[in-house]
């Protein structure tokens, strides 16, 4: 482990594409969040592997936002400042349930690729 | 989240503002970033750096924020819009609903008065508007002098005449044309049981591919075909004639059909787009096209009509200056020069729309004003019924309004609610016009061009959708305003139904209802007077009795070797057809001629008086008639002199009957009766004088005509006329029985009554009077509700002061007068304004009024009582029901 460790820079794991959003629903799940408590749950959530770089954060938010993924509401934060809260539409649930889905069987699938230790028998036909 | 405490909850207290949001989430971000450095340790300013480092590029996502942001704005606020539409639609379905008796008849008012629009739209957009369905038709010109009294003759010209000028011009692409004189029913298809009557047109081989129109199936004619080379007789088929006739046979190209006993190949068929009646002779119908000849009819004299493609880019001036230089060239026929020069100055071009429909644009243009006047009556009645409706929902908008609802909403409200009572009208209009436009497109008898052509398009479609726009706009938008504009407390604290609000609507409905019957007034006028028109054109001394007659086309053969022995034959086999069929019970007299009266017509060189001389030009060219003895008596015309006999054969003396007017011409004052005409070496005996008979239409002067008799001149066809004491239409067996037992040959024709020629005649103008007719009807019964609807209003309005006014003692007579009085006046005002504006339109339509004067004092006085009767009409069931009034009831109501 300690070999790998080394191998994988963390703070510069790049985030495969089209995962930014996922993540995000996925975070909401538990309730509306902020952006920068949604980075930070991102980052503790996965080990401190991921780290969301805010300058793409915010433009995919509001992207779930204008696709009604998620919706968003003035609040107060925890230190009382007034912050954008991010919630979890219905269709943004559906998305999510779906996404994680396709995200299972893909990551399935390269692993099943990666991990081969022999190559594939060959057709029958 | 905790939400915003109140007060912070106003930050957009102006209304949404995306940027702010951005600026205010994005430092959100950096603060609280910082906050979380400094709690790690960091110095406040270093953190406040930290955070920013670690942010990157702040503006440019900022930027990208912005644009999201004002774009999602947009979006929101449109989707905001349309939700508010849909409720206001909800609602007014609802509120429809609920009054039903309403809704249908703004409905029904909007859907007879779009429908009419619609169905005027397409007829003046397919007779008008809409190019002629050839391609590029710009560039096609109909070549003629402008119409004379000389008929079809004068507007021709010969085979040589053509083949020159078609050489010589330069602005054409090329020039065609068809034969002008053929007669419905003028072949005959033989070898497939009955003998069949086939309409065959004779046009120059290159007449498709002039006009652009190409067989759906084989060719069209080639050059050859024109001049008689290749010898073999081919044929192209009309779409609906291959249908009918050879139930659409695949096969067709190649096979031979025997017409007039000669195998002809069929070499092409023709697309149903292409509907020859339906522009060069309206209402008639077409089988099928042969090439016309031109080497063989050279010496017939004028009988091709000319058509042209100009090049593209040439104007019908460039063609004019180019035919006047070459029509002093052109000879009649090159074996006399001095036919040299004829057509000088007579090469006309005009565009072939002109030429198809430019006669009617008048009357088409009358025909739309008039269905615009009845959108606006129809408009009018809307905005009075949406008025009144105002008025009992006042309260109902002054809540909405107290609630907060903003003007621009309710107006919003209104105007979808007549929206969707016009979009409603214009649907079922569109579905009442489909039916009248199905049913005139199929009314062969209306001989007015491209009719066959009507359909509803999709600029037919559109109109609707602007009509049905502009209605709902214009007069939604008055009560709309009017509503909107009301003051909410006065309303609000009046415990009437909208009593204080009543006055003010009261003056507008007035003023609507005034407009309402000027309008009428004006259709009213302008119906009464071509009314008046087509009654006096009904009334014209045709010069003949159509009614208890009837033609039918006869078919025989006089092929002999010289013309006296042709026309001895002719003779023989005419009188047995004229004997056998005046022994036929029922028929008082028969005889047979060429051609009919209103149809077409010819004419040949004009005959001299004799001992007269006359300088060229002088003397009109008579139009030609060749009849059989019996046909003067069998037409019903009247005859000065004796009727041409059987005795009057090839050589005895040369004997003929001229009309009234020839007659005029050539011995004016004096008996034309036993006076001799020289033609070139002949003497012609006038042996009569007949009346004048219309040739060409109704309502045209009559010029000169002379007959020859059959059996001295060769006719160009014969048509059996027979005036019989019976219904016509009896006779036809026996008669066709007769013919088919003289000639096994003889078609089984068709057997038409000379009622339904005049008919046909007339039927352009009793098409218009009909339309206009019509529109006045729906304009008087429109006006008709109208004042019903205001003065119903207004009694309602004032049961109380009614009722105040009879317990203080007013009878109910008082009571009726006061409300009829009421009622007349309005009506007279609409009566005065509209009299005004019916003499500006009568002098508008002046020109499609016969025998009629634009000021005819009886159209105007029917005109008004009719108005005033209606007014009367509808004023009364209010004035009753304002006359039954209790007193006590009344007051006690409120």
């Amino acid at each position: 482990m300690a070999f790998e460790k080394a191998k994988i820079d963390k703070a510069k794991l790049e985030l495969v594409r089209g995962t930014l959003d996922v993540l995000i629903l996925k975070a909401l799940i538990w309730g509306p969040l902020h952006g920068y408590a949604i980075t930070s749950l991102i980052h503790r959530q996965s080990d401190e592997a991921l780290l969301v770089e805010e300058g793409t954060l915010y433009p995919a938010l509001w992207r779930l936002e204008s696709k009604k993924l998620v919706e968003a509401e003035w609040g107060l934060s925890e230190n009382n400042r007034k912050a954008k809260f991010y919630s979890l539409t219905r269709e943004g649930r559906t998305h999510l349930r779906s996404e994680t889905k396709t995200w299972e069987a893909y990551a399935a699938a390269v692993a099943k690729v990666l991990t081969a230790t022999q190559p594939p028998l060959p057709d029958e036909a | 989240m905790k939400p915003p405490p109140l007060w912070r909850r106003y930050a957009r207290f102006f209304g949404p503002d995306p940027a702010a949001d951005v600026k205010d989430e994005l430092r959100f971000h950096i603060e609280t970033k910082t906050d979380d450095l400094i709690a790690q340790g960091w110095r406040p300013d270093a953190a406040r750096r930290e955070a920013q480092r670690q942010f990157g590029d702040l503006r440019a996502v900022q930027r990208m924020g912005v644009q999201m942001g004002v774009r999602m704005e947009r979006r929101r606020r449109l989707a905001d819009y349309w939700s508010e539409c849909l409720q206001d639609l909800r609602y007014t379905f609802r509120t429809l609903r609920r009054d039903l008796s309403f809704a249908a008849i703004s409905i029904l008012i909007l859907a007879l008065a779009i429908g009419a629009n619609i169905a005027v739209f397409s007829v003046v957009n397919t007779l008008l508007l809409r190019p002629l369905p050839f391609p590029d038709s710009h560039q096609l010109v109909w070549i003629a002098p402008p119409p004379t009294g000389c008929g079809w003759s004068c507007s021709t010209y010969s085979a040589d005449a053509y083949d020159e000028f078609r050489a010589q011009t330069r602005v054409y692409k090329d020039v065609t044309g068809y034969m002008a004189f053929t007669t419905a029913d003028n072949l005959r298809l033989t070898g497939r049981g009955e003998p069949q009557p086939v309409t065959g047109i004779e046009v120059i081989s290159n007449f498709f591919q002039v006009l652009g129109v190409q067989p759906i199936m084989g060719r069209p004619f080639t050059p050859e075909e024109s001049y008689g080379i290749g010898g073999h007789p081919v044929t192209i088929l009309t779409n609906a004639y291959w249908r009918r006739q050879f139930q659409a046979d695949p096969a067709i190209l190649g096979k031979a059909i025997d017409l007039n006993g000669t195998p002809v190949t069929v070499v092409g068929v023709l697309p149903d787009t292409f509907d020859f009646g339906a522009v060069f002779s309206p209402g008639a119908k077409t089988d099928l096209f042969v090439p016309l000849n031109l080497d063989q009819e050279r010496t017939w004299g004028n009988i091709v009509t000319l058509i042209g493609r100009l090049k593209p880019g040439a104007t019908v001036a460039q063609a004019l200056d180019d035919n006047n230089r070459v029509a002093p060239d052109l000879y009649f026929s090159p074996r006399f020069p001095e036919t040299k020069g004829r057509y000088k100055d007579r090469l006309i071009p005009v565009p072939l729309k002109d030429y198809v429909s430019g006669r009617l644009r008048r009357s088409l243009i009358a025909l739309w004003s008039a269905v615009g006047a009845i959108l606006l009556i129809a408009g009018v009645n809307l905005s009075n019924l949406l008025l009144s409706r105002a008025s009992a929902r006042a309260k109902e908008f002054a809540v909405r309004g107290a609630l907060g609802a903003s003007r621009g909403r309710i107006v919003r409200q209104l105007l979808m609610e007549s929206l969707v009572l016009s979009g409603a009208g214009a649907l079922l209009g569109l579905g009442l016009a489909m039916i009248v436009i199905t049913w005139l497109a199929h009314q062969g008898s209306v001989a007015l061009p491209l009719l066959s052509t009507l359909r509803i398009d999709g600029q037919a479609i559109g109109w609707t959708v602007l009509i049905a726009v502009f209605t709902a706009v214009l007069f939604g938008l008055v009560p709309g305003m009017r509503m909107a504009s009301g003051n909410l407390q006065e309303v609000l604290k009046d415990s009437g139904p909208g009593a204080g609000l009543g006055r003010k609507h009261e003056r507008v409905r007035s003023i609507l209802v005034i407009t309402e019957v000027a309008l009428a007034c004006v259709l009213l006028v302008s119906a009464g007077l071509l009314l008046r028109s087509f009654l006096k054109v009904l009334d014209v001394d045709l010069g003949f009795q159509p009614d208890r007659a009837a033609s039918v086309k006869v078919d025989y053969d006089d092929n002999a070797p010289t013309g006296n022995a042709s026309a001895l034959k002719r003779g023989v086999i005419f009188q047995q057809i004229i004997t056998r069929v005046s022994a036929l019970p029922g028929v008082e007299a028969a005889g047979m001629a060429d051609y009919l009266p209103l149809g077409p017509n010819r004419e040949w060189d004009s005959p001299v008086p004799q001992g007269k001389t006359f300088s060229p030009g002088e003397l009109p060219d008579p139009l030609v008639y060749v009849v059989t003895p019996g046909f003067i008596r069998a037409m019903g015309i009247r005859l000065r002199g004796r009727d041409f006999t059987w005795a009057d054969g090839p050589t005895s003396e040369r004997v003929v009957l001229i009309n009234a007017s020839a007659a005029r011409v050539y011995w004016p004052g004096e008996n034309a009766v036993d006076k001799i005409l020289t033609d070139g070496d002949q003497k012609l005996h006038v042996i009569g004088v007949v009346d004048d008979v219309h040739e060409e239409n109704v309502e045209a002067s009559t010029g000169s005509q002379i007959y020859y008799p059959a059996t001295q001149a060769g006719p160009a066809g014969a048509q059996l006329v027979i005036r019989t004491s019976l219904p016509p239409s009896s006779l036809a067996p026996g008669v066709l029985h007769a013919l088919r037992e003289l000639n096994p040959k003889q078609p089984s024709a068709e057997f038409r009554p000379i009622q339904t020629i005049v008919d046909r005649a007339v039927s352009p103008r009793r098409f218009f009077m009909l339309l206009v007719g019509a529109f006045a009807g729906l304009g008087l019964l429109l006006a008709a509700l109208g004042i019903y609807g205001v003065i119903s209003y207004s009694v309602t309005q004032k049961t109380q002061e009614i009722g105040v006014r009879m317990a203080l003692g007013a009878s109910a007579g008082r009571v009726r007068r006061d409300v009829l009085l009421r009622t007349l006046r309005l009506a007279l005002i609409g009566i005065v304004l509209g009299t005004a504006a019916s003499i500006g339109a009568a002098r508008l339509i002046a020109s499609l009024l016969f025998a009629t004067s634009p000021w005819d004092a009886v159209t105007y006085l029917w005109m008004v009582a009719a108005l005033v009767s209606v007014a009367l009409l509808s004023g009364y069931l209010p004035a009753r029901r304002a006359s039954q009034i209790e007193p006590m009831a009344a007051l006690r109501n409120n």
